[in-house]
């Protein structure tokens, strides 16, 4: 049981919003805190999640709603304060709260906390509605925002309920029953449009770098391209002479400028005189490093154990035959359009701050401002904003901290801090580069024995998620880590290690496949005999993208599974130039098991993009280092995938389930390099083993 | 600093700033135009699309300097009077966008290869809308958007 003030969630906690000027019927009163109606009906739900592109502000209010039983015409959503004592999800650690966007796990953390909320705010209108009529709670249903007494014939609606709501002394916890059978879902799995696209197609969608606020002043810093140098400035007085300069800040990683105009301070950025300090990275040559990769998975003494299933040696030993291969991938950006910023406001006491900021959240939900101005959390305001792409490199914070710095020194004027896209390349966090030694065995029959993964790079769990093969029945299995270290900086990059791991994973089984002379899906067939739900995706993507028919003349199709939560497996059909090396896609068909979905159509674009964000890392994406220097600036050198080389379609089936939610967001994106080198390897008898698959690297591999 | 008359979206609008400003962040941070979006800076992104006299122009390459007071600026804010622009309805009613960061930029790009070109093929639009990113991976609903926007049989009154 939950009880009132203790869990916060009701409405006595928080004050009513009493804005002046709203009066009557259209002035907000919480129902819980998670729910404000007017007197004409209109609901207003917080989504406690950040909104990056992938659907929370309509798929976590959708739920609320659901259990709620609120009329959805009725339902606008706004972000919920910033406050994860009561907005935050246990979802990742019992125990804990958080409000953390980040591996593709809102849906699913949040599925039964906004059940659970909605059916809340339901029970404190039956509750009102009760006292209302003097009849028994028990005696009420809702329909579409609305409360029914069936015996008496009464109806109210939820808005006219409004003058007669009373709190009831406890709210149940429904989690322990009273939740709707999944069979009587109405929004859950219906065609929703999601809420704030109207606002991203005409430019009113506003994201912290659109935001502008009297006597707001502008900061950038200058941080080199030697990630870890540290900067002395030696022109500082010119700097301070320039027109609209304010104030020079100095990092440790960087100097900052502060000036009344973005083009004054950019303008004083590129007059800095830095010199740049060695670093780690220091002598380091991305390129060059994989022979020493390479030695040091041959090294004898084991690495960090990351999985283990029966005795991988032994089944080596006693096998009748083995496979060896070596996977790379270099280092790769976010590039999330939006480049890094943030508006930070410091009051002149220095006691407390208002932050606008389009983040992934984190384990602090104040962003790490509070610890930086020495003052307490609640004194600090995040006012979270849309984000114009995450991909992991949102939920980290460094950018917050620097604007939270300047602000401290411009209070209590506000900062907007911008990074250039060159800022956002050059220093940016990297999904790590890395080699990986895969091998397998098989016994006399054929049937897969072992599988033994050797992940060597920088990056601890960066480096090493997405290795696990829990769908395949492989008896015995061994991944291991080995460490490197140079000093680049790495993040989690949309779907992390599955990446390179199942690009690794599964293009090695299809090299069995190929020596064996099988059809690569009736061995993972054969691999999924225990994992009927992993199956049902193989089977279903078999069926659509028509595999079994003959393939037009110059094409090949191939498949890969991913596990990410949700299980899907993907099928692509390319053709390559020979003459250039290029590789095309011309469709991508994907089965998707997800259990419960709550947006069809919306889980259907994240295949699309996760997809789209998958073929430009794996055909284009680069980010070299030479003598620890980053070599990519910009769009130029840095190139995405564009309209042209888009696929002619991607066709997602989603298979029916009643299972708990898994998230969707990551799931596509590691099945590109994998089906892209199965396709390749049918076609041409030839193994892409070196992400990304460029047209040199491909003419390079057709010509060996 | 130098005062300069600019006719955005229909009104003439004054603004001062220091020469060789790009029309970009006059539009944003000076006229608070924050539809127009910074990606690049380089001309390869596209997010910062607008119209000139009608054609499609990346913003965070002009510089304010060499726009002239007669010359015709429409952002995504002056697409439409209520948001109400054929591709905008279509836009909403495929759920084109994710992120939203780079839609002004698309819409504004398709909005002017209608006005030349209303029946443009599938490889016509393609070529059209290559030079405007989205690292979501919209493209292909953005391209069927069109094909539907700009198809006869579709099109809406």
């Amino acid at each position: 049981m939950l009880f009132i003030g203790a869990s916060g969630l009701l409405p006595n906690f928080l004050s009513c919003s009493d804005a002046k000027g709203i009066q009557g019927n259209t002035k907000k009163h919480d129902i819980t805190a998670w729910v404000r109606i007017t007197e004409d009906g209109q609901i207003t739900i917080y989504n406690p999640a950040a909104e990056m592109g992938q659907g929370s502000m309509t798929a976590l209010p959708v739920i609320f709603a659901e259990e709620m039983d609120a009329d959805w015409s009725k339902v606008n959503v706004e972000f919920s304060p910033q406050e994860s004592d009561i907005y935050g999800s246990p979802g990742w650690q019992p125990g804990t709260k958080l409000m953390f966007t980040v591996g593709s796990r809102t849906t699913n953390s949040y599925y039964t906390v906004m059940r659970n909320a909605g059916a809340q705010a339901r029970h404190v209108l039956l509750h009102s509605a009760a006292k209302h009529w003097e009849v028994p709670l028990e005696e009420l249903t809702t329909g579409a925002s609305e409360i029914v007494h069936e015996k008496s014939g009464k109806k109210i609606s939820y808005g006219a309920l409004v003058p007669h709501l009373t709190m009831p002394e406890t709210l149940p916890d429904f989690t322990e029953g009273g939740l709707k059978d999944p069979e009587d879902f109405k929004l859950i799995g219906s065609q929703i449009p999601r809420t704030e696209i109207p606002e991203k197609v005409d430019g009113s969608a506003e994201f912290a770098i659109d935001l502008r606020l009297p006597d707001m002043v502008y900061g950038v810093l200058e941080r080199g391209a030697l990630h870890g140098a540290q900067p002395t400035l030696t022109n500082e007085a010119d700097i301070l002479a320039m027109e609209g300069v304010q104030k020079i800040v100095p990092f440790d990683h960087a100097i900052g400028v502060v000036a009344n105009t973005l083009e004054a301070a950019l303008k004083a950025k590129e007059a800095l005189d830095i010199h740049w300090s060695d670093a780690q990275a220091t002598g380091f040559n991305s390129q060059d490093i994989y022979p020493e990769y390479a030695q040091m998975a041959s090294a004898p003494k084991k690495g960090s154990a990351v999985n283990e299933v029966g005795n991988v040696d032994q089944a080596f030993r006693t096998a009748a035959k083995t496979y060896e291969a070596d996977f790379k991938n270099d280092y790769v950006y976010h590039a999330q359009m939006e480049p890094l910023n943030a508006v930070i406001q410091v009051a002149a006491d220095g006691q407390s701050a208002e932050v606008w900021v389009g983040s992934q959240q984190g384990a602090d939900t104040k962003l790490g401002i509070p610890d930086l101005l020495g003052i307490p959390p609640e004194a600090v305001n995040v006012h979270l904003q849309y984000l114009g792409g995450g991909f992991g490199r949102r939920s980290m914070n460094d950018f917050v901290l620097e604007c939270g710095r300047l602000a401290q020194e411009m209070a209590p004027k506000p900062v907007k801090l911008l990074w250039t896209r060159e800022d956002d390349v050059t220093y940016g966090s990297y999904r790590p580069l890395t080699l990986q030694r895969l091998k397998l065995s098989t016994d006399a029959q054929g049937d897969l024995t072992g599988i033994s993964h050797c992940v060597v790079g920088d990056g601890g769990n960066l480096v090493a998620g997405g290795t696990r093969n829990d769908h395949y029945a492989i008896p015995n299995q061994w991944v291991e880590w080995r460490e490197a270290s140079h000093g680049v900086r790495l993040k989690h990059w949309r779907s992390v290690g599955h990446g390179p791991n199942k690009f690794a994973i599964e293009a090695m089984i299809d090299e069995v496949a190929h020596d064996q002379g099988m059809d690569p899906i009736s061995l993972r067939r054969k691999l999924m005999a225990d994992s009927p739900r992993a199956l049902a995706t193989l089977n279903k993507v078999a069926e659509i993208s028509g595999w079994d028919a003959p393939v037009s003349e110059g094409r090949a199709k191939g498949v890969a599974f991913v596990e990410h939560g949700s299980l899907g497996t993907g099928v692509c059909e390319i053709s390559v130039d020979r003459n250039t090396g290029k590789i095309n896609v011309h469709h991508f068909w994907i089965a998707l098991d997800a259990g419960v979905v709550i947006q069809p159509d919306n889980v259907k674009a994240q295949m699309e993009g996760g997809i789209i964000m998958g073929l430009s890392s794996v055909l284009k994406e680069q980010i070299t280092i030479m003598d620890g220097q980053v070599q990519q600036r910009n769009y130029d050198d840095y190139p995405l995938l564009r309209m042209q080389e888009v696929p002619d379609s991607i066709e997602t089936v989603i298979l029916p389930s009643a299972e708990h939610p898994e998230g969707v967001g990551e799931t596509a994106t590691p099945m590109v390099a994998g089906a892209i080198a199965n396709a390749f390897l049918k076609l041409t008898g030839k193994r892409l083993r070196h992400l990304p698959f460029t047209p040199e690297r491909v003419l390079e591999v057709l010509n060996s | 600093m130098a005062s300069y008359t600019l006719q955005i979206n229909g009104s003439s609008r004054e603004v001062d700033v220091a020469p060789g400003t790009s029309l970009l962040r006059v539009l944003r941070e000076h006229l608070g135009l924050t539809g127009t979006k910074y990606g690049c800076g380089i001309a390869q992104c596209g997010s910062c699309t607008i119209h000139l006299d009608g054609n499609p122009v990346r913003a965070c390459v002009l510089q304010v300097d060499n726009i002239t007071e007669e010359q015709q600026i429409t952002t995504i804010e002056g697409l439409s009077e209520n948001s109400d622009h054929p591709l905008q309805q279509a836009w909403v009613e495929a759920q084109v966008p994710q992120c939203g960061y780079c839609q002004s930029g698309q819409i504004m790009q398709a909005a002017a290869l209608l006005e030349k070109n209303p029946n443009p093929s599938i490889e016509e639009i393609k070529t059209h809308m290559n030079g405007v990113l989205c690292r979501c991976g919209t493209y292909l609903r953005i391209l069927k958007t069109i094909e539907l926007a700009t198809s006869p049989t579709t099109l809406k009154s």
